[in-house]
């Protein structure tokens, strides 16, 4: 049964990382048969081979804690920002009704493509991108306070209630304990969306940290070097994006 | 005792003296907002006409809609946007009910699509401008890229839904795998296929924008980054204003559209 288990996972697996070898191959030789033009896409043996170029040159792990900065200033403040919002949305339950639908439509809209606005408005620097990515990473976490604050089980309350407990406790011990599964739920998404967003900026404005690399490298016509940071860039987001998954299965098992 | 109100109001629906609360409440919020707006307009304490005057923005707003600048990059636009969905959602849904099918298939390559869903796409477009050029072809494959992933993985978790009811049907009729498609799948998975899209134009619209301020001649993206560089602010804001009241109603049509009619196909019988 383990066994089985085992090879029920192992060979889609290495399935995956075969196909992705065998697509990257394949690229490979159609670059050097040159049916795909080599002037406008690289090698991916030069690909693999600029990384440790762009690690060495580039300055890569400066610039990655530009961007890591960038999205921590931002996560604080979502989370200082967003929580109390969701909670005072929560406890009135007419600006809730009022506002709820406000909340969802921001979170749909194109915030990002104000960029220029907030460059005007902070000066071409990390506030600026700071600014817009808080913005566009609110709502989620507002509109999850709310979800999970409203779902807490009425039983739960009943029991501080048999307890006489004062409102500010039943808040406090009973509500906000089991309402953090969603509010987490809410701030990866906002962390999802700020660091998407902090990337883009960068690259756009060619300020900053990861996003500014790829556009720096592309500007220079390093075609090696700007899929190299490519491929960076997507490594670190897919590992915050699996940290923050991890986090949230730790929060929602206990 | 306030939570048993609170619990009260939110089983029942709010009152008819509530909804006008409600209504009230929305309007101060909005007075409210303008008013430190004119405010912090008037308050010299940024720099001339970054924060312009409501009655400047009006005209700015005017002015906007009734030039026909507007309507020519509008319409470059939404060309782009919409060549943009009709690739990403071909290619996404296509994706999406082969992996759906197969297990196999979705067990391997489902991770790949979901981990790179979220990460930043705009970080393509150097790379796309030098495979397709600086024209439309660009953007049609930044918005094309950006929408792929939602639509795929909506398709894909359409699929788990689907009452296995339903599938068992039609095979006992030995429905081709088209018939299967076209008359079984997509319309029992016609809400989750909706959401997919919403949320893919979503993306397209801010891919292809986004790729327009960077680098083109024409577009709205473009009429936005021109407006900075020549810091006529009034116009920024008025075209900020038009985009996104223009992504939020699209966004509000597409939910209400997967709402409505949803008595009429396969999926509620089941």
């Amino acid at each position: 049964m383990a066994s089985l288990l085992r090879s029920d996972r192992f060979l889609p697996a290495a399935t995956g990382i075969a196909s992705l070898a065998a697509a990257v191959a394949i690229v490979e030789l159609l670059l050097r048969a040159e049916i795909l033009n080599p002037h406008i896409m690289p090698y991916p043996s030069d690909v693999f081979a600029a990384i440790p170029r762009i690690i060495r040159e580039e300055a890569v792990f400066q610039r990655f804690l530009v961007t890591a900065g960038e999205t921590l200033a931002s996560l604080v403040l979502i989370v200082a920002i967003g929580v109390p919002l969701g909670v005072l949305l929560q406890r009135n339950p007419l600006v809730r009704k009022a506002t709820e639908s406000w909340f969802s439509a921001l979170a749909a809209a194109p915030i990002v493509l104000a960029y220029p606005l907030f460059l005007v408005l902070f000066g071409r620097n990390a506030s600026a991108i700071v600014a817009l990515a808080v913005i566009g990473s609110i709502p989620p976490v507002v509109l999850k306070t709310v979800d999970g604050l409203a779902a807490t089980r009425k039983v739960l309350i009943n029991v501080g209630r048999a307890y006489s407990m004062t409102r500010r406790q039943i808040f406090w011990r009973i509500m906000v304990p089991s309402a953090i599964p969603s509010i987490f739920v809410g701030i990866r998404l906002g962390l999802i969306f700020a660091l998407v967003k902090i990337v883009g900026v960068e690259f756009l404005i060619n300020f900053g940290g990861l996003g500014q690399l790829i556009n720096e490298l592309a500007e220079r016509y390093d075609l090696a070097g700007t899929y190299a940071a490519i491929i960076f860039v997507i490594a670190v987001s897919m590992l915050a994006f699996t940290l923050t998954e991890w986090i949230e299965k730790w929060l929602t098992q206990r | 005792m306030a939570y048993a109100k609170i619990g009260v109001e939110a089983r029942s629906g709010l009152l008819a003296t509530d909804r006008a609360k409600v209504m009230a409440i929305r309007i101060a919020i909005i007075v409210v907002m303008l008013a430190l707006w004119e405010g912090a307009s008037h308050s010299g304490l940024f720099f001339k006409d970054v924060i312009p005057s409501i009655a400047t923005l009006a005209a700015a707003l005017v002015r906007l809609l009734s030039g026909s600048p507007f309507y020519a990059n509008l319409l470059v636009t939404a060309g782009e946007i919409a060549a943009a969905m009709a690739i990403g959602s071909v290619f996404g849904i296509a994706v999406g009910l082969l992996l759906g099918a197969n297990p196999f298939l979705a067990r391997t390559y489902e991770p790949y699509i979901y981990y790179f869903g979220p990460t930043p796409k705009i970080i393509f477009f150097s790379v796309l401008i030098m495979l397709y050029g600086v024209g439309p072809g660009s953007k049609i494959a930044m918005g094309a890229i950006s929408c792929f992933f939602p639509i795929a993985l909506s398709t894909l978790a359409g699929m788990r839904e689907i009452n296995p009811v339903l599938i068992r049907v039609g095979k006992s009729f030995s429905a081709r795998p088209r018939h299967m498609v076209f008359k079984i799948l997509m319309p029992a998975m016609r809400v989750p296929m909706i959401t997919g899209i919403r949320l893919g134009l979503g993306v397209a619209i801010i891919g292809t924008l986004l790729a327009e301020t960077k680098l083109s001649n024409k577009g709205l993206g473009y009429m936005v980054i021109q407006s900075y560089n020549r810091f006529d602010m009034p116009t920024m804001y008025a075209l900020i204003i038009v985009v996104v009241s223009i992504a939020v109603l699209l966004n509000v049509l597409i939910e209400r559209w997967s709402r409505s009619n949803s008595s009429d196909n396969l999926g509620s019988l089941a």
